[in-house]
């Protein structure tokens, strides 16, 4: 690997070596593979500050370093050739999939969740941008109004430096695991959110309402700084699945909820199953701060999240609900992290798992308390549901506990979508099919209720389509 | 001559086994119109494993010959029987968290008249058919049989047999586990549900349902097979004497062996769906 005088230089002489004044006329597409050469251009064409540059060429080095995770699904992490992925492309040079290679099941998914024709092709990567204008427009006055800024991430670095210089990075270090760092240097795209002290933003931030490939990109990073007693509630994703010819997505997302703020994260991600999705995200929670992550994950080949809060003021709160639906081929290795590091916080994990036909569900999970977090609770609970012969479903809870005064409640649940449910369900009448469905649709119930409406009626959509076996 | 009205249900040779084991020996039934036939019997004697096969059991190997209205049905399924009109009672009805039960009676009134009914005329009729069995109308929107009472599973029952106005009730141990008061209300329920129209099934342990509920023809069924049929006095009088004089006149073999006999149907309410408390 190059060593730090090797970047200066290759920054220093980048215009005599390359030879393009105007690198963005040229460099529209990284070469694949990931090098110095890579981060640097990267950097160079979105003109960031030399600050972003060497955190992007420090990240590097620290990705390069750090072994492979060898826990979570080692054989599949295996799998990724990084020599093979695209690091970064302009987001007008990512119309590159002709409608015809995308593949007939997701094809015939958009059919029935009734799609719109612009949409689908957005989301298979036929086009880098949907963008419904009239409805962010309205939302973006009403948000200019109140102060919130409402970007996307590269934006958020040009116009309010000051502010991502301060936080990027604070509650996620870039060494804090593999693909962090490899965010940290490769980082495109993403939303900046900022909500001045005491606004509450009464609408759902979505990055739906401007989905284009910088905001959905392969390595997205998000930062949301709520002031004090502000809140605000941010969506990402959507219930569509989003095909890309890119197999690897590693998003990073750091948030920040100061004194008395409420956050609400909500992610719905349904990858093709062709993507390995490794993203972290995590939180901090000021005194009497409350943040709570919901976290749906349909899609993807194999996906490595757990979705973290730290304590850090008194009274702080952080809650975790989480659903995961594991089909054939599928490995999701979901969780959640809570880290009680002030007295009086507490927290709550729900993680309901759905393994079907061969899928794999699995739940990681750490509780930690420091030494003097006295007064903490903190209650866990998984439930898993296995459908067919070959479902398999695990759990690692893990407790670090360095406080008595605590109370810490942990509750896991297997159940097989059982004959018996069948039986009761069936001898009212209801077909086999539409049994199967009402099981399933009650047991992800306590998260479904807590989705925006439109969200709630596509998810069920959604996993009725998986039920029948027919979404690729 | 007049022609007798067709029957309601018929069954004919029904034997049942469980794994390799036959259960029910060869049970013929014949109910017509109006009317209410009670099973009684000894644990054990294969009273629930029968209603269950009748109503298609996936875990029971069923043979013998079923008739609804005159028509074949022993090859439909579950759900085939049910939207027929065939409504099984559980003894343990199987909870599913998450479902309400008005999405829950709504998605199967729907299927039993084969066309979705509104939102609002079902709900009319839900209220009142829960202010029948003195049932809060809070609890349409609890989620089914999850977390609920012995008593509140067994009206629950009862609710859905009158929604569902189907054409023959099995009820599976309808009485067990209730108080006094909630056995008037369900007894009220399965006469407001019997009518002069439909036939009524009604596997009982005890006599005490059937002081509320008159049944015209009582069974007894012992180690697989209907050793006596008769009126209700039948009933009074298995209240008193038992079973072991059946056993020891009519049936071969000791009336011991009968009553020990444990059927291994795998019954709801173990394992799966039900409540965590």
């Amino acid at each position: 690997m190059s060593s730090p005088a090797d970047r200066l230089d290759i920054g220093g002489d980048y215009a005599t070596r390359y030879g393009f004044h105007d690198p963005e006329d040229f460099f529209v597409r990284a070469p694949k593979g990931l090098s110095h050469e890579v981060v640097e251009m990267i950097s160079r064409l979105k003109k960031e500050p030399d600050w972003m540059r060497e955190a992007r060429h420090k990240a590097l080095d620290v990705f390069v370093a750090k072994p492979m995770p060898s826990w979570g699904n080692a054989e599949m992490l295996g799998e990724i050739d990084f020599a093979e992925i695209t690091y970064y492309l302009r987001s007008t040079e990512k119309s590159e999939t002709s409608w015809d290679e995308v593949p007939e099941n997701v094809k015939r998914t958009f059919d029935k969740l009734g799609i719109p024709e612009a949409e689908r092709k957005f989301l298979s990567g036929v086009t880098a941008q949907y963008e419904s204008e009239v409805v962010y427009h309205s939302v973006k006055e009403e948000l200019t109004k109140q102060g919130v800024i409402f970007l996307d991430m590269d934006s958020g670095l040009r116009e309010h430096e000051e502010i991502v210089r301060a936080h990027f990075g604070t509650v996620i270090p870039a060494a804090d695991n593999k693909f962090s760092a490899l965010n940290t240097a490769v980082w495109s795209g993403g939303s900046f959110i900022y909500v001045p002290p005491h606004t509450e933003v009464t609408i759902p931030l979505q990055a739906y309402f401007r989905i284009n490939a910088e905001r959905m990109g392969q390595f997205e990073r998000t930062l949301i700084i709520a002031d004090e007693g502000s809140r605000v509630h941010y969506i990402e994703g959507c219930t569509a699945p989003v095909y890309s010819t890119h197999s690897l997505h590693s998003a990073v997302v750091e948030l920040i909820a100061r004194k008395g703020a409420h956050i609400r994260y909500t992610t719905i991600q349904n990858w093709s199953t062709n993507i390995y999705n490794l993203v972290t995200k995590r939180a901090v929670a000021y005194e009497d701060a409350v943040v709570e992550w919901v976290d749906g994950n349909i899609g993807s080949r194999l996906t490595m999240k757990y979705p973290a809060v730290i304590l850090r003021g008194e009274r702080a709160h952080g809650e975790v609900l989480s659903i995961a639906f594991a089909g054939p081929g599928q490995h999701q290795d979901a969780g959640a992290k809570i880290t009680h590091l002030a007295p009086h916080t507490t927290s709550q994990i729900t993680s309901k798992s759905i393994s079907k036909d061969g899928g794999r569900a699995s739940y990681r999970g750490l509780i930690k308390v420091r030494n003097g977090a006295k007064g903490c609770k903190a209650s866990v609970q998984c439930d898993a549901l296995l459908i067919g012969e070959a479902a398999r479903t695990d759990t690692y809870p893990t407790m670090e506990i360095d406080e008595d005064d605590v109370r810490v409640e942990h509750e896991a649940r297997v159940s097989k979508l059982g004959d018996e449910q069948l039986f009761y369900l069936r001898s009212r009448g209801l077909t086999e099919a539409k049994a199967r469905l009402m099981i399933v649709n009650g047991f992800i119930e306590p998260f479904v209720k807590e989705l925006p409406m439109e969200y709630a009626v596509e998810l069920n959509r959604l996993i009725e389509l998986e039920m029948e076996g027919s979404v690729g | 001559m007049t022609a007798a009205p067709t029957p309601v249900f018929t069954c004919t040779d029904v034997r049942v086994s469980v794994g390799e084991k036959e259960v029910v020996k060869g049970v013929d039934l014949t109910i017509n119109p109006g009317e209410i036939h009670a099973i009684m019997g000894p644990n054990g004697s294969g009273k629930s494993t029968l209603v269950n096969a009748l109503m298609a059991h996936p875990a029971l190997r069923v043979t013998g010959a079923l008739t609804l209205d005159g028509s074949d049905v022993s090859s439909l399924s579950t759900d085939e029987r049910a939207r027929r009109g065939m409504f099984l009672g559980f003894q343990y009805p199987v909870a599913v968290p998450g479902v309400t039960v008005a999405s829950f009676l709504r998605a199967a009134v729907s299927a039993r008249r084969g066309a979705d009914v509104g939102v609002r005329e079902f709900r009319k009729e839900l209220l009142a058919r829960m202010e029948d069995l003195d049932m809060d109308p809070g609890f349409a929107g609890r989620y089914l049989n999850d977390g609920f009472s012995g008593g509140e599973k067994k009206r629950l029952e009862i609710l859905q047999l009158l929604m569902l106005k189907p054409r023959l009730a099995l009820l599976d141990e309808t009485d067990s586990g209730l108080d006094i008061d909630a056995l008037k209300v369900v007894a009220k329920g399965i006469n407001t549900g019997a009518g002069p129209d439909v036939g009524l099934l009604l596997v009982t342990h005890y006599q005490r349902l059937l002081g509320y509920v008159k049944p015209h023809v009582v069974h007894v069924l012992m180690d697989g097979r209907i050793v006596r049929t008769g009126g209700p006095e039948l009933a009074l009088e298995l209240e008193e004497r038992g079973y072991d004089w059946l056993a020891a006149g009519e049936h071969t073999g000791p009336a011991q062996q009968a009553r020990t006999f444990e059927v291994p149907l795998p019954l709801a309410g173990e394992g799966t769906g039900e409540g965590r408390q």
